[in-house]
């Protein structure tokens, strides 16, 4: 770009995705555009996360006390069965891939759409359907099996309305194949002329890897509900002791998906945190292909673990031995992950946006939940703190401090590509560090209690307990106000914020070189990609803040 | 890949095939009927493997086709290999025997 | 639609619209493995433990309609296969000839199911509906053969001597063979559902060599499905048929 010239001041787009089909309802209801597909996810999986919040919240008032203040304890299984069918079916699983990922990945690669718009728009219709039908069983006699089913307490002696969650869930199933099946197929053989695999942006292989888990894994949970359904409705017994069955085949099966299916839900956000990392750290990131290779490495490895959920229900303890080796092994490419992007950041030339800190947030908080995965690997370990709070914390440190921090800042990341608009910098790292902070204390003191020997999915518990849940609940109310603030703000940026060019960050990759708001067909000339990924040293054009020094060429693979 | 080079196989192929599996029915039922032990099932799954994967290399052109499909054919073998053989560790290493149902009444007794 | 095989609005290539299209049924094709894989996983480990049952389950399915069956379907991917090559060489009045035969012995194939099915009400092996594997041979209809059922008969009661709890792990072999065959044949019609599609473009010239990518792969599909079945059928007919 010329620096002698001054540029002239940047005209927004006339026509781009949000315009050009029409406003109409149908021209949304009907669309084929991967981008407003995604938009459509958006509104969809906030309202589940809504859903989903409203159950937590009431679980952590009704844990204000020990004898539980809320609820009956009847009313408290379905509380927080309904609160983990909501939040990992309904929102969790499709979230970053269902809104960004369709979102980013034709742009990403250089083409105009994903392989079948159509089967796209078909997946959100299949999320509804199946969503609607998990709602259905919400408001007719609840839930109250955990999200977990097992049998025979869902297939058999549940007094709760299980047959149509299970059918919502088996429905929201295609959503999630339809999905995964469009992004594998789409990388295959979409990409635009020079994009080889190698150039392929990290967020892009990380969809590739989680598309794989969907395709692999949702399946056979499908086909477990399906049986479970079965046994419910027609007395069979597959799963039923009395009648010769075993309930620990259901277990299997259902932690064959169940388990991958929480790499369906941290790989995405890792692939977003890779490409926020070397944005605002200026820097090319530190090993590309180390990063590529975990994503597939976490995919594969990840469908070997599935039975660390059943060390204490009755598998036989040479299995038990042989799951909880292949667990300690999942976890080395997590780790390469941690170890390249905390290279990246060294020497870099670090900016503090809300993108930024999120993923920052990501980092520590994934660590520390990864980690405490490895304690419940350990077998020995596993017996003292299996079905404790300690599993809620670990879990929900990766949840929520990793994938949905990453989800949220995925969001502002790339809000100014979606919308054409910026949102308010002070507000937003005000809500980043709201989030984080009322994130660990609502599950930090989680830890303490599980260690302590609380159990979970109990609505009441020993008084000296007392302090640290009431730690958590204040904990909820700051996160709580963590998640309304961009609501807030990045809403009123749609109409108010400034206008962002096509590149406000600036940043590499594909998307970044069209319009914000992109035009339909994303691209007004295809373009032909001749250049290295997270290419930061050779970018001038890219223009840093004055006096900044381009990273010295370093630490690259 | 160029389709228009595409491999288009002959109908005498698919006849060949079509006859083989034909046999290969008879085989396996003919099989059933002989007391083969514990090898019953290895030759009946046997079969039905030779079968299904002619029908994959001729009827489904994966002879012929890509090796990106090959790769996605294998994939799908390997998933249900690892679901089956991890499972089946779980069960075969089990000690006391599964299955010995208690009656009723023996069972709220004990 | 696209009736003379135009190119989508998202492609570059009628090339790279085969591709994807074909590639993405196998990836479909790859997500049925494992979910029939779920069942066979559930049939292994029950035929395992209950052996003796499964053996007497077996025993009374009607091994000929079962093998006419296998040959059918078989036949019927024979004739997909050709309706391919039809279109792959131009041949446009073979297309739905080929596939028109493919559906009918898809529909001889279900009628054959539907029978076996009305039998096993008949016969009292519908699980969770009064389910008695002495039934039959306790209550020989006239059209048995009586030296089959004493042979059942007794057979039946020798695997309730080894194995007291033999009815309930019956029944669970034929929950398995209601759930496996049923969502087989559910397969099956969805699959004639495409058929009937294709054959409706076949009739109006759509597939040509130049543009044949719809019934390849529905015959991917179809295909599969045979496959499946090539697995049902020694996995619940052909079980302990020596005795």
């Amino acid at each position: 770009m010329n620096n002698t010239s001054p540029t002239p001041p940047y005209e927004p787009p006339r026509d781009h995705y949000l315009i050009s089909a029409g406003g109409h309802i149908r021209s949304w209801l009907l669309t084929t555009d991967h981008k407003r597909i995604a938009l459509l996810y958006l509104i969809s999986v906030t309202v589940f996360f809504f859903i989903g919040g409203v159950f937590a919240t009431m679980i952590r008032i009704h844990l204000l006390t020990p004898g539980g203040v809320l609820v009956t304890p009847e009313t408290y299984n379905k509380l927080f069965t309904m609160h983990g069918v909501a939040m990992i079916f309904f929102f969790l699983i499709p979230s970053i891939p269902a809104v960004l990922g369709n979102f980013l990945i034709p742009m990403m690669i250089g083409a105009k759409d994903l392989a079948f718009p159509k089967i796209n728009l078909l997946s959100w219709y299949i999320y509804l359907i199946g969503g609607s039908f998990v709602l259905y069983s919400f408001s007719t006699g609840g839930l109250d099996t955990g999200w977990t089913f097992y049998t025979p307490l869902s297939s058999i002696y549940s007094n709760s309305a299980v047959t149509p969650a299970v059918l919502g869930i088996f429905i929201n199933g295609f959503s999630s194949i339809l999905t995964g099946l469009n992004f594998i197929v789409t990388i295959h053989t979409m990409r635009a002329p020079g994009m080889t695999w190698f150039r392929l942006p990290l967020f892009v292989w990380s969809h590739y890897a989680t598309s794989l888990i969907m395709i692999l894994g949702t399946p056979v949970v499908a086909i477990t509900l399906l049986l479970a359904g079965l046994e419910r409705m027609f007395h069979l017994g597959f799963f039923n002791p009395a009648m010769g069955g075993d309930p620990i085949l259901f277990q299997h099966l259902f932690w064959f998906y169940s388990h991958p299916a929480v790499y369906i839900m941290v790989l995405p956000a890792m692939g977003v945190v890779s490409e926020i990392i070397p944005t605002f750290a200026r820097k090319p990131i530190f090993g590309y292909t180390f990063i590529a290779a975990s994503s597939i490495a976490i995919a594969v490895i990840g469908f070997l673990v599935w039975a660390h959920h059943m060390f204490v229900t009755g598998e036989s303890t040479y299995a038990a031995l042989a799951f909880s080796f292949l667990s300690y092994l999942v976890a080395i490419p997590s780790a390469i992950k941690v170890f390249n992007w905390t290279a990246t950041l060294y020497k870099g030339s670090i900016s503090w946006d809300a993108p930024m800190l999120y993923a920052l947030g990501f980092i520590g908080l994934f660590t520390i939940g990864g980690i405490t995965g490895l304690f419940l690997a350990c077998l020995g370990l596993d017996i003292h703190i299996h079905d404790t709070y300690f599993v809620i914390a670990h879990f929900h440190y990766i949840m929520v401090g990793g994938a949905v921090m990453g989800y949220v800042g995925g969001l502002h990341y790339w809000w100014p590509k979606i919308t054409g608009r910026l949102y308010s910098e002070a507000l937003s790292t005000f809500a980043a560090i709201v989030l984080f902070l009322g994130f660990n204390l609502t599950f930090f003191p989680q830890f303490i209690l599980g260690y302590l020997g609380m159990p979970r999915r109990y609505s009441s518990y020993p008084p000296e307990f007392q302090v640290l849940n009431v730690l958590s609940t204040a904990g909820a109310s700051i996160l709580a106000l963590g998640y309304l603030l961009p609501m807030a703000y990045l809403s009123w940026s749609m109409r108010y914020g400034k206008v962002a060019g096509p590149n406000p960050w600036p940043a590499t990759g594909l998307e970044w070189k069209t319009d914000s708001p992109p035009p339909t067909e994303n691209f007004h000339v295809t373009p032909v990609v001749d250049w290295e990924p997270y290419d930061y040293r050779n970018r001038p054009d890219l223009g840093l803040a004055a006096g900044a020094p381009l990273a010295p060429a370093h630490g690259d693979d | 890949m160029p389709e228009h080079s595409e491999h288009i196989v002959s109908p005498k192929v698919y006849l060949t095939i079509f006859l083989a599996l034909i046999l290969g029915t008879g085989l396996t039922t003919w099989a059933a009927f002989r007391n083969f032990g514990p090898f019953n099932i290895v030759i009946a799954l046997a079969i039905a493997t030779a079968k299904a994967t002619l029908v994959v290399l001729f009827f489904m052109h994966a002879r012929y086709g890509e090796r990106r499909t090959r790769l996605v054919i294998v994939c799908a073998i390997f998933w249900l290999a690892i679901m089956l053989a991890l499972t089946l560790s779980d069960y075969q290493t089990r000690q006391p025997r599964m299955g010995r149902l208690l009656s009723q009444a023996a069972y709220y007794d004990a | 639609m696209h009736r003379t095989g135009e190119l989508y609005g998202q492609f570059q290539t009628l090339e790279q619209q085969k591709e994807s299209a074909t590639l993405g049924m196998w990836i479909f094709l790859v997500t049925e493995v494992l979910f029939f894989g779920g069942m066979f996983l559930t049939y292994t480990i029950n035929r395992h433990y209950f052996f003796t049952a499964f053996g007497i389950g077996s025993n009374t399915l009607d091994i000929t309609l079962g093998t006419v069956n296998t040959i059918v379907l078989i036949m019927s991917s024979f004739t997909m296969a050709m309706g391919v090559w039809s279109a792959q060489t131009g041949k446009k009045k073979l297309v739905p000839l080929f596939l028109i035969l493919t559906l009918s012995l898809g529909c001889v194939f279900l009628g054959i199911k539907f029978v076996e099915y009305k039998q096993k009400f008949e016969h009292h092996l519908i699980p969770g509906h009064n389910f008695d594997i002495t039934y039959r041979s306790s209550h020989p209809a006239p059209v048995d053969d009586p030296e089959e059922m004493a042979l059942e008969k007794q057979e039946v009661d020798r695997a309730l001597a080894s194995d007291p709890d033999a009815n309930s792990h019956a029944q669970l072999y034929f929950s398995l063979y209601f759930a496996m065959t049923g969502l087989h044949a559910l397969h099956m019609i969805v699959g004639a559902g495409l058929i009937i599609w294709l054959i409706k473009g076949a009739l109006g010239g759509r597939f040509t060599p130049h543009y044949n990518t719809p019934v390849e792969i529905v015959g991917l599909y179809w295909h599969f499905v045979d496959i499946v079945w090539i697995y049902l059928f020694p996995l619940l007919y052909l079980i302990d048929r020596h005795r």
